[in-house]
């Protein structure tokens, strides 16, 4: 087995170096949708970040305490698809407990979490990767930050983009699919600085 | 009357309402692999085939799902049709299956199979249900095969592995890299949006 990498390193490389979005395009449906807004986008941010750590966390556990002894490897989608469910569900009742303000801000954004891609994409890395438990959660949590900096990014941009003229065949999606193209050019300025593998 | 609306689910799913470029979906897990056509042949052919069968199913199950649970169910009918999928492609093709890694698994959350399974397999008959995933899966491909056909014979010089253009050939390097898959699904957005425009414009005037 490869000596693990260090977890700071890591959570700066997956917000930069290998943004789970602009280089491996995971969570680019939730992603295109609700950039629109600018706070909802901060909402969708906050709550992708809050279950990718936990859902990272979790996993992890199930994967080297059930499934790995097991053998059960072969269902392991099943399994992880069910773990995310789970989270965002408790997590859905558990900030409408706590904090109703943040349900109202949060909330919303939740069951769309479920499909999103980049969560379980998160956790298949992780199985690939062969990561210890603080790495999972470090590279769960950078991730999360990752996504979240993106969509706010490309929020703002949005919003400018609208008061500008654009071909009507590229309004919307098209226009959008543009912008995210050079911003991945814009963080591929950061390959090679670190790595996470 | 029933062959009519098989091909206007065919003509819909392919052009009028295709699942890239108009409805925007499923563009997540599979612009990642658009770099060489094997790929994505491969990957779309498991979308496909994916997405057909989970639509029969659900739409089978239909009046057997409580509605609160649905999405659970809906999920775990696609993560096993994707398994499936999965353990064929490692035991037949080891290397691809290799190279496209998590995305394999990621056909689970491609948001073509949830859309599909909630717009169409909810309200129809297993078989029509059936159609119109696998033809879901062929819009899809078809879109996705073209940006590849440019992103290989680009970046790599080659189609399918072989390669076609003469020796003196500079690659591309962006060709390879992420952003370009996301210019060229907006070129390929601008050019049908264009297109179906006109033919709007056109139909209206006619009925004037």
């Amino acid at each position: 087995m490869t000596p693990l990498i260090n977890p700071v390193t890591l959570f700066f490389a997956s917000i930069f170096t290998s943004n789970i979005l602009l280089s491996n395009f995971l969570g680019m449906c939730s992603f295109i949708s609700i950039s629109k807004d600018w706070k909802s986008s901060f909402g969708l941010g906050m709550a992708v970040t809050v279950v990718m750590t936990v859902t990272a966390a979790i996993s992890w556990l199930v994967l080297s305490y059930v499934i790995t002894p097991l053998g059960l490897e072969y269902l392991s989608f099943i399994v992880f698809i069910v773990v995310i469910a789970a989270v965002v569900q408790i997590l859905e009742m558990v900030i409408d407990r706590a904090s109703p303000a943040l349900y109202m801000s949060l909330g919303i954004f939740l069951p769309l979490i479920t499909v999103n891609c980049a969560i379980l994409g998160a956790i298949l890395f992780m199985q690939i990767r062969n990561y210890g438990f603080v790495q999972a959660v470090t590279f769960g949590a950078g991730s999360g930050v990752g996504w979240w900096l993106a969509i706010m990014l490309l929020a703002a941009i949005r919003e400018r983009i609208e008061k500008n003229p654009v071909p009507a065949g590229l309004k919307g999606p098209g226009i959008t699919m543009i912008t995210i193209g050079f911003m991945a050019m814009a963080f591929i300025g950061f390959s090679g600085m670190i790595a996470v593998q | 009357m029933k062959n009519s609306k098989t091909l206007t689910i065919l003509k819909d799913n392919l052009w009028t309402n295709n699942p890239i470029f108009i409805q925007i979906l499923g563009i997540c897990s599979t612009l990642a692999v658009t770099n060489s056509m094997r790929n994505t042949m491969i990957m779309t052919l498991g979308v496909t085939f994916a997405t057909a069968l989970s639509s029969l199913t659900l739409s089978g199950l239909k009046d057997l799902m409580p509605r609160k649970v649905r999405m659970i169910i809906q999920v775990v009918v696609m993560s096993f049709y994707v398994i499936l999928l999965d353990i064929l492609l490692r035991a037949y093709l080891p290397d691809v299956s290799k190279q496209l890694g998590p995305y394999v698994g990621l056909i689970i959350t491609n948001c073509i199979l949830m859309g599909r399974a909630e717009a169409f397999a909810q309200a129809n008959k297993p078989l029509l249900a059936f159609w119109d995933g696998l033809t879901s899966g062929l819009g899809y491909m078809a879109v996705l095969m073209a940006i590849a056909v440019v992103r290989e014979l680009l970046g790599f010089g080659t189609l399918f592995g072989l390669r076609v253009m003469p020796e003196g050939f500079v690659a591309w390097t962006i060709m390879i890299m992420a952003p370009s898959a996301f210019f060229l699904v907006a070129m390929v957005m601008w050019w049908a949006k264009s297109v179906q425009a006109k033919r709007e414009a056109a139909r209206k005037e006619a009925k004037k």
